[in-house]
């Protein structure tokens, strides 16, 4: 699969869910089991991806520099610090730790 | 001319303004993470302006970053899972955009996080209307400038690691989650699908560890586990 047959693919289903929501009668939706569960399925996909791309180095798990930029990142997120610059100081401590070790 | 703004349409504005803001500089970090993670600009800007929805491209460009083009289905599933919740946004918005095939087009397009939190805190039906365009079209506007100014300094860098820019992606994904953690219910769910991914990864092709922990939320929505005790306490207020 090429980069573009990527890109293409993922956005059209991306665009088509959005339509979707427009033109199907709401009652189909109204459930709560089905409500609750696609929030959650928004909150199980984003902490996977936190933990692949923390721990994950290919098919292997790896702790280095990234887990205590996470830490880091959590803290400030605690502290209400700006989004913008929690991610710049959690690649500043990776990158500290890295040229230090 | 134009009438005058009631004070409800006057706060929706504002508060398009400071989300849209806060959210279009983030652009930045998707452009230069998507760029740092294999994408040309062009293909970085296809996803800013054609997807537009930014828990989707940060997963697409998430697994592809650890499992290359080889994880291209992955990252597809991936990005169309995160975007089902778009799903009810526009359900949500349908009655409250109103009719006419290009206006709901559009507003289509412009369905996403943002946008509809902030319509859904205006008090009235035009703020609400105000609060969904408004925010949708700076962010829009604004998402995809700042996403080719990241591609363009990410195009510059070069190597991730060295800049810590690999730890960034993770920080960013916090960041999306993060105001999604104050229920009992969601906190299980995160940490128990991040086991499940982390436990999964030596097992697994890249890219599946994630989806495989999608099922945790199935498991837990479709049970209602761990969410009983919050809604007692609630009253049962919905």
């Amino acid at each position: 699969m090429n980069a573009w047959t990527v890109i293409i693919t993922a956005s059209v289903i991306c665009l088509a869910l959005k339509v979707s929501g427009y033109l199907i009668p709401a009652r189909a939706f109204e459930h709560p089991t089905v409500a609750r569960t696609a929030n959650l399925l928004t909150v199980a996909l984003l902490a996977a991806l936190i933990a692949v791309q923390t721990l994950g180095a290919g098919q292997a798990v790896q702790v280095d520099a990234r887990l205590p930029a996470l830490v880091v990142a959590a803290g400030l997120y605690a502290l209400r610090v700006p989004f913008v610059v929690v991610v710049i100081a959690a690649a500043g401590v990776a990158a500290l730790i890295r040229a230090v070790t | 001319m134009a009438r005058a703004r009631s004070p409800e349409e006057s706060a929706a504005l504002r508060a398009a303004w400071a989300v849209g803001l806060a959210t279009a500089v983030y652009g930045v970090s998707f452009g230069a993470l998507a760029v740092l993670s294999g994408l040309d600009i062009w293909q970085t800007m296809f996803l800013s302006l054609v997807m537009f929805t930014g828990g989707s491209q940060f997963a697409l460009i998430g697994v592809l970053a650890s499992g290359g083009l080889a994880a291209g289905g992955a990252a597809i599933t991936s990005a169309a899972l995160l975007g089902t919740r778009n799903v009810f946004y526009a359900i949500r918005m349908s009655p409250v955009i109103g009719p006419g095939f290009l206006r709901r087009a559009a507003a289509a397009h412009l369905t996403i996080d943002e946008s509809v939190a902030v319509s859904a805190a205006q008090p009235t039906p035009a703020a609400q209307r105000l609060g969904f365009w408004a925010t949708g079209i700076l962010i829009y506007l604004g998402w995809n400038l700042t996403t080719l100014i990241g591609a363009l300094i990410g195009d510059l860098i070069g190597d991730v690691s060295a800049y810590g820019l690999d730890a960034a992606a993770a920080a960013a994904f916090l960041g999306l989650l993060w105001p999604r953690l104050k229920a009992r219910q969601t906190q299980a769910v995160a940490v128990a699908a991040a086991v499940v991914a982390t436990l999964l990864t030596p097992v697994l092709v890249p890219g599946l560890p994630v989806l495989v922990a999608g099922a945790v939320a199935v498991v837990v929505g479709g049970f209602d586990l761990f969410g009983t005790s919050r809604k007692r306490a609630e009253g049962g207020a919905a």
